[in-house]
């Protein structure tokens, strides 16, 4: 592995033109390096002197710039359950349905397939808008938890849909045929053995969902709206978390502080939740390869 | 590689084949369903756009000097060349350092530095928008400004975008120069020539594809990116006519007016969604080409 399959064919290796190069090479990984530890260490170091249990329970006083960010984590969290909950089932069915039952180059699933991709490169706030349209006004959702859940949910769908095929359609044909020899129908091999077999795949896309939802600002201010007090129901107005930085830093004068300590919280969380579905999903999916 | 080749119920009883049969029907249904939700968003973003482009109002975006949306104005090119203006910029950074750091991964960086490297390249992809947002409005901004003042500018969005999207062309690029034939490398070090040249002149022509694709990838994210251009970008409507002026950049106008716009004007927010839909689409369709039209070989020729 040395050098990486380069091998360093000239003579004149010192060169002034070959140090300048490598010197250019180094110094641009040192910029990037230092770029994201400015980033990382300006959010800690801000977000840490600003953090405390309190803040992590209460609820925010004098426009978040005291008090916490209780409800709003709650919030959060509700609007996230929401978005799973509609696109894990319904982008696992999806995308069994394009690997396990389509032939390969079908017209019909390969135009699926193509739309899903577009989808996946719609903006945010396209998104927002449409939730805005559609789940907010039209099926008259108003401004709510659910609204905000269920636009995510359109959004992190194609995503998930494209990883998880990708995942099964990896799967080795084997698998399939010894199902099919033992006599299982494809729905219990489905079920038994293609999904958990796949387990790997589809953890990757749930965290690509949950960090992608749980980040998101733009889609959401005119879908679950601004309102920080504590959710009743699903049909009430919430504020999520990056909702709650972006107006703390823009629209509320002396509240960076809490803004940090609300990012360092956001990126905490996206972290534990990531480990959080990466060990349910291998507990459930191993016990169910094991047992079946 | 599918079971659907097989016929299976001649291995299975009735009731087996039955459920089998009625799970693809729900299961295309499904899917169906989901790839309707395309015609769904671009019809609901029409209808609500409606009122101002069924009068011809997409004429009034081309035509009026201003956006004055209370006073029937919606001049939207100043916006419009605000975010090609962030993501051009953006882009034009992003680019040589990001292809900086997949040359650094492929050859420079011992294994063990690549894959930290390459774990730090994730870690920054996974920071949210908004937390660029804010570190750039209370740490890049103030910095602008005892410079250049004001400091929230068309130099702060691109500087924070160009951040933002730097580990979408570094990873992709990596990929790609991860995809070269060995021979082709050893090849050209056989020929005698030096380590630059056989990066400038072989590998990244030989990859430049997968570079452009990744590139335009980019593109479309910045293009998209509402939250941290909003916040730091300045957002006084006007085109861009130095680096140190506060844009307002489309995704960032919607986000600002939505709250409060009604009939014509909340038409005009969901046209200008609209033409952001197209741009973006037009853009991902590009780098779909470029990797379709890509000559492989083409280095040796």
């Amino acid at each position: 592995m040395a050098k990486r399959g380069l091998e360093d064919a000239s003579t004149a290796a010192g060169t002034i033109a070959e140090r300048l190069f490598t010197l250019l090479v180094w110094g641009a990984a040192a910029l990037v390096v230092a770029m994201l530890l400015w980033v990382l260490g300006d959010v800690l170091v801000m977000g840490l002197s600003h953090l405390s249990w309190e803040f992590i329970v209460a609820a925010p006083e004098d426009a978040g710039r005291r008090g916490g960010i209780g409800p709003i984590l709650v919030s959060t969290l509700l609007i996230l359950l929401v978005a799973l909950a509609a696109a894990v089932p319904l982008g696992l069915a999806v995308a069994v349905w394009l690997a396990e039952f389509t032939r390969r180059g079908g017209r019909f699933a390969n135009s699926i397939r193509l739309t899903l991709d577009v989808l996946a490169g719609v903006p945010s706030i396209v998104y927002g808008l449409f939730g805005n349209a559609f789940f907010s006004l039209y099926l008259g959702l108003g401004f709510s938890l659910l609204a905000g859940g269920l636009t995510l949910a359109c959004m992190i769908l194609p995503v998930f849909i494209r990883t998880c095929e990708a995942g099964l359609s990896m799967v080795n044909n084997d698998w399939r045929r010894g199902a099919l020899a033992l006599g299982m129908s494809r729905t219990s091999a489905i079920w038994h053995i293609l999904l958990p077999a796949a387990a790997p795949a589809i953890v990757a896309g749930l965290i690509l969902g949950i960090g992608r939802a749980t980040a998101e600002t733009a889609a959401l201010i005119f879908t679950s709206g601004y309102v920080d007090r504590m959710p009743g129901s699903l049909l009430d107005s919430g504020r999520a978390l990056a909702v709650h930085i972006y107006d703390l830093s823009m629209n509320v004068s002396g509240g960076d502080g809490a803004a940090y300590a609300s990012a360092l919280i956001l990126i905490g969380l996206i972290v534990v939740l990531n480990t959080l579905a990466q060990w349910l999903a291998e507990r459930w999916l191993s016990r169910r390869i094991l047992n079946s | 590689m599918t079971l659907s080749a097989h016929n299976s119920s001649s291995h299975l009883n009735g009731g087996a084949a039955r459920t089998d049969r009625n799970l693809a029907r729900l299961l295309a249904l499904l899917a169906g369903g989901c790839a309707l939700l395309l015609v769904l968003i671009l019809g609901f973003l029409l209808l609500e756009a409606w009122p101002l482009l069924g009068s011809g109002g997409w004429r009034a975006f081309i035509r009026d000097s201003g956006w004055y949306p209370l006073e029937g104005q919606f001049g939207i090119a100043p916006m419009v060349w605000a975010s090609l203006a962030v993501t051009l910029g953006a882009i034009v950074l992003a680019l040589p350092l990001g292809l900086a750091s997949a040359v650094f991964v492929r050859f420079y960086a011992p294994p063990k530095l690549a894959a930290g490297y390459r774990l730090l390249l994730n870690l920054l992809a996974g920071i949210p928008s908004v937390v660029f947002g804010l570190w750039g409005l209370t740490q890049l901004v103030p910095l602008i400004a005892s410079w250049q003042p004001p400091g929230a500018s068309l130099l702060a969005a691109i500087l924070v975008l160009a951040l933002m999207i730097l580990p979408t062309v570094a990873l992709t690029s990596a990929a790609a120069l991860a995809a070269l034939p060995a021979d082709l490398l050893a090849g050209a070090a056989a020929l005698g020539i030096s380590r630059k040249g056989q990066i400038l002149r072989v590998a990244i022509p030989a990859a430049r594809a997968g570079i452009v694709s990744g590139a335009l990838l980019a593109a479309v994210r910045a293009l998209g990116e509402t939250m941290a251009v909003l916040m730091v970008a300045g957002n006084v409507v006007q085109n861009p006519s130095s680096l140190f002026a506060p844009v307002r950049a489309l995704t960032a106008n919607i986000a600002l007016e939505m709250a409060y716009a009604t009939d014509l004007h909340r038409a005009g927010l969901f046209a200008s969604g609209l033409l952001l839909t197209l741009l973006v689409l037009l853009l991902a369709w590009l780098a779909a080409r470029v990797v379709q039209r890509a000559p492989r070989g083409s280095v040796y020729e």
